[in-house]
């Protein structure tokens, strides 16, 4: 009955990359799967137990799997502030913004998180499965300057939860009360270097950590002693969704805008960027398809893939669902048709095992 | 006496009904369940045919007829308790109950030592 499940296992487990903690999560039971090249644990002991840690307590994620670019060099004049879709030149020291990396037609090549180190520096963490892409787009948008992938060098461990903060402020050097959403610091870990920084993939309170490969294993270690629970990709997967937060690969490809996906806000139109013509024109003439949420009124989970229905006719696409354990009913996020959706009509989301009633929901969809 | 398909179902036989549930080993696959689609009472299933379907929150499986027969009753708890399963996969988190129509077809399902011996060759 489980042909669905074998094929989330990968079967070349040998060829795939390994994080620094590979060897903790097999002391763990961490079931592990294939993602993006890496082989990453998607769950220890429970999905939703995992879940439940995050949202209650605290829960410990190795992202090590993301990659991290380090730019050196003027931020205005040498085209890295053109090569994303955020303001890097007003963005302050020590403050990070969510952004886009986009192609000449305004398609997203990836989503990625933008540190302002100091005046002249900056650290980009991107995607896993985009890292080459990646790179290889930003450097050839640069006229000077030094730019660097360190993702082979360099761990992220996320903590996360309501404890969060309890549970790492023993070993860090700084004040985390001190600490803005989207602020950070390169700060001490028990005394060795490691970038903490408060943001998440949760919407929960707390922190994503960076440090040299060699350090992994001691914060692993101590945060789980101090009371964290691990959790796996499919933790963080249902999290993400709960707030309604896009996934690169579902939600966001070559072939959509920022526009498309519903995420104009992390675009400033106030500066130059590649692209941005083409989002221009979608702002005026308007988009074709468009990312929206939506819920079901039963315990039935929309997947991705699904397609979305109204009056018999395929309107649209499922791009992330799940059943939401906080909810107790299931969440989507798809493309519509802006065509071919109304609105103030009934729709549906089809599989091979039938028909769900959905309907339209508002961001994020756990209220708090 | 438990006897189990290839397919990860077990039919548990008492006279002529048996109580249809899905084993430990698939329900290590699919990790926690979150809805179950069980079949309408009174549905006639033939052996292998379909007979509902499982969400956890990793995958949907479905789950087919072990033995041919009527469905006489479904397991209400797991509307809003689907996690029983996970709990209690060969016990509080039966599925549905059938009435048979061929008693013969056990022979056909492996015992619970040959279902052992099946999943170490998988």
């Amino acid at each position: 009955m489980y042909n669905t499940v074998l094929n989330l296992k990968g079967l070349f487990m040998s060829e795939l990359l390994r994080t620094s903690l590979y060897d903790e999560h097999k002391k763990l039971n961490a079931r592990n799967v294939s993602f993006c090249g890496w082989e990453m644990p998607v769950q220890y002991e429970s999905i939703i137990k995992e879940h439940d840690a995050c949202r209650n307590n605290a829960a410990l994620f190795d992202i090590s799997h993301m990659g991290e670019f380090f730019f050196s060099g003027d931020i205005t004049t040498s085209g890295v502030n053109e090569s994303v879709t955020q303001d890097l030149i007003k963005l302050p020291v020590g403050k990070c913004k969510y952004g886009f990396l986009l192609n000449e037609n305004g398609g997203i090549i990836d989503d990625l998180i933008i540190y302002k180190l100091s005046e002249d520096r900056l650290m980009f963490v991107v995607n896993a499965a985009r890292r080459e892409i990646d790179f290889k787009t930003i450097k050839s948008r640069l006229k000077s300057g030094d730019f660097k992938d360190k993702s082979f060098e360099i761990s992220k461990i996320d903590i996360q939860g309501p404890n969060s903060k309890n549970i790492l402020q023993k070993f860090i050097s700084d004040n985390l009360d001190e600490f803005k959403y989207f602020g950070f610091k390169e700060s001490l870990f028990d005394g060795f270097d490691c970038i903490v920084s408060r943001t998440g993939y949760t919407g929960e309170l707390g922190f994503e950590l960076y440090m040299a490969n060699d350090k992994a294993k001691a914060v692993w270690k101590k945060l789980l002693d101090g009371g964290a629970l691990p959790a796996g990709l499919g933790a963080r997967d249902l999290l993400r969704l709960e707030m309604g937060y896009s996934l690169y690969g579902n939600e966001l490809n070559e072939q959509t805008t920022p526009l498309e996906a519903n995420l104009s806000m992390f675009v400033k139109f106030d500066t130059n960027f590649v692209g941005k013509d083409i989002l221009i024109k979608q702002k005026e003439e308007g988009v074709k398809k468009i990312v929206l949420p939506f819920r079901t009124n039963s315990r039935r989970a929309p997947k991705h893939g699904n397609d979305i229905i109204q009056n018999g006719k395929v309107i649209g696409e499922v791009t992330s669902g799940a059943y939401s354990p906080s909810l107790g009913y299931g969440i989507g996020l798809g493309f519509f048709d802006t065509k071919k959706f109304d609105k103030s009509q009934k729709f549906e989301v089809k599989d091979t095992r039938g028909s769900i009633e959905v309907e339209l929901d508002t961001l994020p969809f756990l209220k708090k | 006496m438990r006897k189990y398909t290839k397919d990860h179902e077990w039919a548990l036989v008492e006279d002529d009904i048996a109580m249809v549930g899905i084993s430990e080993h698939a329900v290590e696959e699919l990790g926690d369940i979150t809805f179950i689609e069980a079949p309408e009472i009174g549905a006639t299933l033939s052996k292998g045919d379909s007979a509902g379907f499982v969400e956890s929150v990793k995958a949907a499986s479905d789950i087919y007829a072990p033995l041919s027969g009527e469905v006489t009753e479904v397991n209400t708890r797991l509307e809003n308790e689907p996690e029983t399963v996970n709990t209690e996969p060969l016990g509080e988190g039966w599925i549905y109950k059938m009435k048979l129509s061929d008693i013969g077809e056990l022979d056909d399902l492996m015992s619970e030592e040959d279902y052992q011996k099946f999943l170490s060759t998988l």
